[in-house]
């Protein structure tokens, strides 16, 4: 059973409400931190944790924090970006939905780390009923001394805001999230100045992800030093993994990110395997945006050793033979499915949400887009599959913002690793419209790359 | 004439005094949610208002109900099925979902039924991939779709839909 640190209380009965959370010991790290710690003390503890960000880019959450600009007389602020939209990823949601005063806890604790006293909460639309059970939990927070004027006597004041966003996945970006919450079209800015410099209403703005500063709790509870305990690594803590597609049990599962991906889909205790007894034949195992692997890729790394639910073993091989962490999102793929079908969606899902500031990403991600659909409805061309090839690597790393890459990536690793399957679709415009490529050698075991 | 009804002026004013002083263009795309609420849709006249309202220029108040997809740009039935059509829920169905409820109220995806009923859209991630194939209706989601139960929202809709009129 992996230690839980952030659902542990997540099924008690009540729990959404103020009186069970704090009857669990909910609101304990506010007391802690605003009465025992300093505002840099509560940043060195974030630092020393090795909390890395749980919003898909995995970045150090206590060095952005020590980023943020504290020039006198400026107000700073702290945006928690819950805007999930990645897909296969729906952690955030979960969170917030069932145990909303997590969130709250944690928005106060990071606030006071940061001199906020403005904080914050940017959802995506969708998300609109989660939006009165914040609501709910900040009122209730602050009837109950946590939020206003002078909590708990230390002086620091602090207020916590929902704002809804209207449907962009573009608004997860943190600068575009940032010309949302201002009131404009979710447009990313050019970086630098970094939001910790000027952000919103140009002044100090540290973004989070909804996980991320719901694990700031047990980090002030239980301290750095247990925290680190938990995990390997640079993998510490324990990391919400959203599991979807084709298997047995779909949902949130936390996990101490010690146990391996062939555990975390077969065992009862997680996925439970794929259902009607099928084959697994890829897997995406962090969001959308990471690159797909076939079985043989995804159980074991090229070198042959196990893979594990963790940041360096997931990227274990670099794009070649690896994936990523990213958002947790993890998309499994029965031997039915077609990756050309699923990729067509997600070329199609970055060509939608393009925010069209970039020409790379604004035309590219629609050639993606009408080339996939050819391949898939049997009227692609051999050249084709390297046209494609061609325009993701001329989208990739020339955009301001990371959706260009984010779009590419899952084209060209779907390219890389099942180019038979994009070729057989072209060879056989009849039949695949009748049939899907099937497991093919996928799961078989990969010969062991020739040490040089 | 377009106007908001007092309850949601007030909502306006509390949700403008979240930010700085100035800063009142932040509560655009709350008071757009409002309003689309409150009248159905976006039309320019409603933009206008929600500009005058926020001392925007209307165009300010354009390049953002455009540029986000929850905004209706033009009317849509009392319904609107929002179905998600990205590869989670692709995996797991949602084609066939959508094509059934195509069928079934002889419209398709970007359409609404004649009696002005029900719209049908496809969207892109909505968030609720481990509960595919869904859909958004309203404020709330409809998940774990099956043809029956895809029935029974309809039904649903129609049992309710009488008794308003």
């Amino acid at each position: 059973m992996s230690k839980k640190l952030l659902l542990e209380k997540a099924h008690v009965e009540g729990i959404r409400t103020y009186d069970v959370y704090r009857r669990e010991g909910g609101y304990r790290s506010v007391e802690k931190a605003l009465k025992t710690m300093s505002p840099d003390q509560i940043t060195e503890e974030v630092k020393k944790s090795g909390l890395r960000g749980r919003g898909g880019a995995g970045f150090p959450t206590g060095l952005k924090w020590s980023f943020l600009a504290k020039p006198a007389g400026v107000p700073r602020y702290l945006v928690c970006n819950s805007d999930e939209s990645e897909p296969g990823t729906f952690k955030d949601r979960y969170l917030m939905e069932f145990i909303p005063h997590l969130l709250v806890e944690g928005l106060i604790v990071s606030s006071f780390a940061l001199g906020s006293n403005r904080t914050f909460i940017y959802i995506r639309g969708e998300y609109a009923w989660i939006v009165d059970i914040l609501e709910q939990a900040i009122e209730e927070a602050k009837a109950n001394g946590w939020l206003g004027k002078n909590i708990l006597g230390s002086g620091f004041d602090c207020e916590i805001y929902v704002q809804r966003g209207a449907g962009a996945y573009i608004c997860g970006e943190e600068t575009a999230l940032i010309e949302s919450l201002e009131g404009k079209r979710g447009n990313p800015r050019i970086k630098p100045p970094f939001p910790a410099v000027k952000g919103v209403w140009d002044s100090p703005t540290v973004v989070n992800n909804v996980e991320t500063i719901a694990a700031v709790v047990p980090i002030i509870n239980i301290g750095a030093e247990e925290y680190l305990k938990i995990g390997v690594g640079k993998s510490t803590g324990t990391k919400l993994i959203s599991a979807c597609g084709n298997i047995n049990k779909p949902g949130v599962y936390e996990i101490d990110m010690t146990i391996s991906v062939e555990e975390f889909i077969y065992s009862d205790e997680y996925c439970g395997g794929i259902p009607n007894g099928k084959k697994l034949k890829a897997c995406i195992p962090g969001g959308s945006s990471v690159p797909i692997l076939p079985t043989n890729l995804l159980l074991k790394t090229a070198k042959g050793e196990t893979r594990y639910m963790n940041y360096e073993s997931l990227s274990d091989g670099g794009f070649a033979t690896g994936s990523m962490m990213g958002s947790g999102g993890f998309i499994v793929f029965d031997e039915d499915q077609c990756v050309v079908r699923h990729t067509l969606t997600l070329a199609r899902f970055y060509r939608h949400e393009s925010c069209g500031q970039c020409s790379p990403c604004r035309e590219g991600t629609g050639w993606m887009e009408k080339i996939l659909k050819n391949i898939e409805y049997g009227k692609g061309k051999m050249s084709d599959i390297d046209l494609l090839w061609d325009i993701q690597r001329k989208i990739e790393g020339n955009t301001i913002c990371p959706l260009g890459d984010a779009a590419a990536w899952p084209v060209a690793a779907a390219i890389r690793h099942f180019r038979d399957e994009f070729e057989w679709h072209v060879n056989n415009p009849d039949e695949c419209q009748k049939r899907n490529y099937g497991l093919a050698h996928y799961a078989d075991p990969r010969p062991l790359a020739v040490p040089a | 004439m377009v106007q908001f009804p007092e309850n949601k002026i007030k909502k306006v004013q509390e949700i403008i005094a979240r930010y700085p002083e100035g800063k009142q263009k932040s509560a655009l795309i709350p008071v757009l949610h409002l309003a689309q609420e409150e009248f159905g849709w976006l039309s320019s006249e409603t933009m206008d208002y929600v500009a005058s309202l926020l001392k925007l220029e209307p165009i300010e108040v354009y390049e953002v109900a455009t540029f986000y997809s929850m905004y209706n740009l033009k009317p849509v039935g009392r319904y609107m099925f929002e179905v998600c059509q990205t590869g989670p829920c692709m995996l797991r169905g949602s084609d066939n979902i959508i094509e059934y409820i195509g069928q079934k109220l002889g419209i398709k995806p970007g359409e609404t039924t004649a009696d002005g009923l029900f719209t049908l859209k496809t969207v892109e991630c909505l968030g609720a991939c481990g509960y595919a194939p869904m859909m958004q209706m309203g404020k709330f989601y409809r998940e774990h779709l099956t043809k029956e139960k895809v029935d029974a929202i309809i039904d649903e809709c129609r049992t309710k839909a009488s008794t308003l009129n």
